[in-house]
């Protein structure tokens, strides 16, 4: 490359159509300068969607992109990367795109390894059929589909993907522009699937539902940046600490803190965290769970490609055809 | 029959045609004896054709009538074109195989009871009352007895093999058998066990001893009154043949029309019967630069397809009536986002789950017409397991010239079918390479070339950035738009492109009658059933003509003057009717009549031929 990439050379044309005030936007730029500083030329990107407010994005990416169907991204993308190991796949996917129809593709996908990149955006409701209860909705959401609250118990989705064998997990908040970059450039480091669940706030259906762990006000009181190596100690000013006892996580001074690791050869740990969510007196994680290494499926898929054809040299057309045991006629 | 002497004391007889069908229970190994003959047979060159009938349950209780497993084939020294309506010869492994099958032998036929499953237990679980063998239910057909477990038994006493594994080489003994009254060589089946079981030696010679246990039996047992032989085929047209079924067939013309069309493929697919085998087929052509993914399930196989296709791959997803069920909303992203790609529907016996292991052409509407939207998307049908490769190719062209999925139906019957296939001269096949898209000045995703296709640009080419998806798109610029005059030409641009291929196609030929009282038009897996009709009643002086689809949608041209040449036209078709209905919505001064038989079995020639008959006799 000659000339180094900026923001401006990963967007497209098309005028961005969200609500103002929507928490896309934010990610979207945060995207477009990982983009950038990633480095990776446009036309080796390709941003794959489903449906939902967040599975415009492809659109607004001076990238290759499609916009698929409801829940299937992570299928499409498969197929993809599969075809095309080169490209740097990013799949960008909402809370019930991911984890109400394509529930069964964002499991495999994970399981699999591809190395892909998956941004979930989070916003705890359906936004682009106006406001219905979504599997990340907590029990007893009211909206027109549940007016009495909803029963479901929600999907916590970080859960879920460690449920699932992903190598990479992470989560990080639309608002939270220095975080959110420092964790899309370690999901594309990562080789291997990495998912990122993103708490993104829609201001007209569900305005406000992290605010009592992400406004600016209360979030480093309520968060804790998992960082993998350090201390975890939180706090507007590092006053606080986490540490194991037992089986459980608690509160301790800063310098009890425990070193948080996320490449613990278990999910454990990562779990244990993934269940702090909502848990008043204790901070919510944001930052990385997990990181390991695993076998990447579409290395696999291909090398088994290459290892058959240096085995049996490339197929002719000709001995597929006239193969097995043959017999001629002549008349 | 014409009867000569051979050597040993049986006289030979010379016989045209023979229908054979091996039943037993599921875990009998019929399948793999009946392919076996098979094999034998087209190595001594004649013409044949096989019907696999085997249960969807993997293993139904041993001996009942629901585990019963059957495999058909007839062969021939006269070129033939379907299994047979009914069976010469029986072979019975149990009282519950002769129970399920007897009823359909011809009358006169011969039947090879194993009478070691004929014991009180045997027939209680055949929910038999009396024994058939000695209850008369079986007068008018000839009847040989043979205790094949004992004399199985007897064969490998000295085998080492315990009781358990001497009983599994049952169906050796039984072919064996089979081989001698029909004057096959065993050398193919020879070696094919000794492949098979290369690391455990001693059960391919077991096998190999039960056969020629089988074998001698009927030259020292005198079983039988004499033997038969079944000349070559002087008929097939002269070439270099094989033996195949087919879903290997289709696998086998997906490579090649990937090959022709310069690209790789990718088969995204999800197990299905009677669908897998040419996911299994393929996994198998690694070598070839075939990519094959066992997704998750049917939606996430077609879309690894699309998403390969995206990636400039040949996509390509195979399936059966219940996953098309399940792919319909990928199939309108593809031709929404205008990829090629090609999509196998082996068609089984439905609606829902319906009968998995049986064949029918029920999946013709859905075909054609089971998507949301105007939705158009090319529908093309193989009539034989030969035509399936060639249909296999055609897919491939047209995907790819049209840039659009393309739907290939095939059936049960096709599938598991085998025939002797012609094989083709692989150099002589036109190619339709595709170029991609390269040049960045004028470049515009939504424009379309003399075909109305638009240009492929796959990703990680410089300057092509661009985005698809299922939302409406802008004509060129391949935008999002919801203008009503866009939607409109766009719904336009997609039909007449599809409709296009009409230029690409030949009109069908008809067979037979070149015009007159009645035209008999089919589609897909019922060709052979028609030809035999249709030359049975040659043979009776009585005249029809021939169609069959092949292009399915758009139709080819021509038809409508084919048509005015007849009174009526006749469509048989393993459905209520399906493709009668769509073709009256089409061609509406036309009188079409329909024959629809929906008995999870391949139409029958005499039926075909007796439904004519009587409608020429009108
Ligand atoms: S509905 Fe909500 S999520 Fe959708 S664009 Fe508007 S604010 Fe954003």
């Amino acid at each position: 490359m000659t000339d180094t990439l900026t923001k401006k050379d990963f967007k497209s044309d098309q005028e961005v159509r969200w609500c103002p005030g929507c928490g896309d936007y934010a990610i979207l730029n945060a995207v477009q300068q990982a983009c950038a500083t990633i480095g990776k030329p446009q036309h080796e990107v390709a941003f794959v969607s489903g449906i939902g407010c967040s599975s415009r994005f492809p659109y607004y990416m001076n990238t290759y992109g499609f916009h698929t169907i409801h829940g299937r991204a992570p299928a499409i993308a498969t197929g993809l990367k599969t075809a095309n190991p080169a490209l740097s796949v990013w799949i960008i996917t909402g809370d019930g795109d991911a984890l109400s129809i394509g529930g069964n593709h964002l499991a495999h996908i994970l399981r699999r390894n591809l190395d892909v990149n998956i941004l979930l955006f989070n916003n705890e409701i359906y936004g682009l059929t106006k406001g219905q209860y979504s599997p990340t909705s907590p029990a007893g959401t009211r909206t027109k589909t549940s007016p009495m609250g909803s029963i479901d118990r929600p999907f916590n989705p970080i859960s879920f993907a460690l449920g699932c064998g992903a190598t990479f997990v992470a989560r990080t908040i639309d608002t939270h522009l220095k975080h959110m970059a420092g964790v899309l450039e370690a999901a594309a480091a990562h080789k291997g699937t990495s998912f990122i669940e993103i708490y993104q706030n829609c201001v007209i259906f569900n305005d406000g539902a992290f605010d009592d762990v992400a406004d600016k006000k209360v979030r480093d009181d309520r968060t804790i940046d998992l960082e993998p190596g350090q201390k975890m100690i939180y706090g507007k000013d590092g006053d606080k600490g986490l540490k194991t006892e037992g089986f459980s996580m608690v509160r301790c001074a800063p310098e009890e803190a425990s070193t948080w690791t996320a490449a613990s050869p278990y999910g454990a740990p990562a779990f244990l965290m993934s269940g702090l969510d909502h848990d008043p007196e204790m901070p919510n994680p944001i930052g990385i769970f997990r990181s390991v290494d695993a076998p990447i499926f579409e290395d696999g898929v291909n090398g088994q490609v290459s290892a058959a054809i240096e085995k049996k040299g490339r197929g002719k057309l000709k001995d597929l055809i006239y193969a097995g045991e043959t017999w001629d006629i002549n008349s | 029959m014409t009867t000569t002497t051979q050597s040993g004391e049986l006289p030979l007889e010379l016989a045209e045609t023979v229908v054979i069908r091996f039943a037993g229970d599921s875990g009998d190994g019929m399948q793999l004896t009946g392919n076996q003959f098979t094999t034998s047979s087209a190595l001594v060159g004649n013409d044949l054709a096989t019907l696999p009938d085997y249960p969807a349950e993997i293993r139904a209780p041993a001996g009942t009538r629901a585990g019963v497993s059957g495999f058909q084939l007839a062969f021939s020294s006269r070129d033939i074109h379907t299994p047979g309506d009914s069976p010469d010869v029986l072979v019975a492994m149990n009282a519950a195989a002769l129970a399920v099958n007897y009823k359909q032998l011809k009358p006169g036929g011969l039947i090879i009871a194993n009478t070691g499953n004929f014991g009180e237990k045997d027939l209680e679980k055949a929910q038999l009352k009396t024994n058939p063998l000695a209850d008369g239910s079986l007068d008018g057909f000839r009847v040989i007895e043979i205790d094949i477990n004992k004399r199985v038994a007897e064969a490998l006493k000295d085998s080492g093999l315990n009781a358990k594994e001497v009983q599994r080489c049952k169906n050796f003994y039984t072919l064996g058998l089979l081989y001698w009254l029909y004057s096959r060589p065993m050398d193919v089946t020879e070696k094919w066990l000794r492949d098979k079981f290369g690391k455990r030696p001693e059960l391919a010679e077991a096998n190999i001893t039960a056969m020629k246990a089988g074998y001698n039996a009927g030259d020292i047992h005198q079983l039988f009154q004499g033997r038969y032989d079944v000349k070559k085929c002087q008929e097939l047209p002269n070439g270099t043949y094989r033996n195949i079924m087919g879903n290997p067939a289709v696998g086998l013309g997906l490579i090649a029309g990937a090959e022709l069309a310069g690209l790789e493929i990718v088969l995204g697919s999800y197990p299905i019967t009677p669908a897998t085998t040419i996911l299994e087929t393929l996994a198998a052509y690694k070598h070839y630069g075939v990519t094959t993914i066992q997704m998750e399930d049917e939606i996430a196989a077609i879309c690894a397809a699309i998403g390969a296709s995206f990636a400039g791959k040949l996509g390509v997803t195979t399936t059966s009536g219940p996953g098309m069920a399940l792919k319909t909303e990928a199939m309108g992203l593809a031709l929404m986002t205008e990829l090629p790609l090609v999509i196998v529907n082996v068609q089984r016996g439905g609606p829902s789950t319906g009968l998995p292991t049986k064949t029918e052409q029920a999946d013709l509407n859905q075909a054609i017409f089971g998507r949301n939207g105007e939705s158009p998307i090319p529908v093309l049908a193989c009539a034989t397991v030969g035509d399936a490769f060639e249909c296999a190719v055609e897919a491939c062209r047209i995907a790819v010239e049209y840039m659009t999925p393309v739907i290939l139906l095939t059936d049960g019957f096709i599938a598991n079918g085998a025939e002797p296939w012609k094989l083709p001269d692989i150099d002589a096949l036109p190619r339709f390479e595709v170029k991609f898209a390269q040049d960045k000045d004028g470049f515009l995703p939504y424009s379309r070339d003399e075909k109305g296709a638009r240009p492929w640009a796959k990703p990680g080419t410089p300057g092509l950035q661009h985005r698809i998806g299922g939302l409406e798109k802008a004509h060129l610029t391949g935008n999002v738009s919801y203008d009503p005059d866009n939607h409109e030409f766009m719904i336009h641009a997609r039909l007449e492109k599809v409709m296009g291929i009409r230029e690409s196609i030949p009109t069908p030929k008809v067979e037979g009658a070149q015009n007159g009282k009645l035209l008999v038009l089919g589609w897909g897996s019922t060709y052979g059933a028609i030809t035999e009709a249709r030359e049975q009643l040659h043979r009776k002086g009585i005249e029809f003509g021939q169609m069959h689809l092949r292009h399915l949608y758009p139709l080819p041209k021509g038809l409508a003057e084919i048509f005015a040449r007849y009174d009526r036209v006749l469509v048989p078709e393993i459905n209520l009717g399906q493709l009668a209905r769509y073709m009256r919505g089409e061609f509406q001064n036309v009188e079409f009549l329909s024959y629809g038989r929906t008995l999870g079995l391949p139409l029958r020639a005499h039926e075909i031929a007796a439904k004519i008959e009587t409608l020429l006799e009108q």
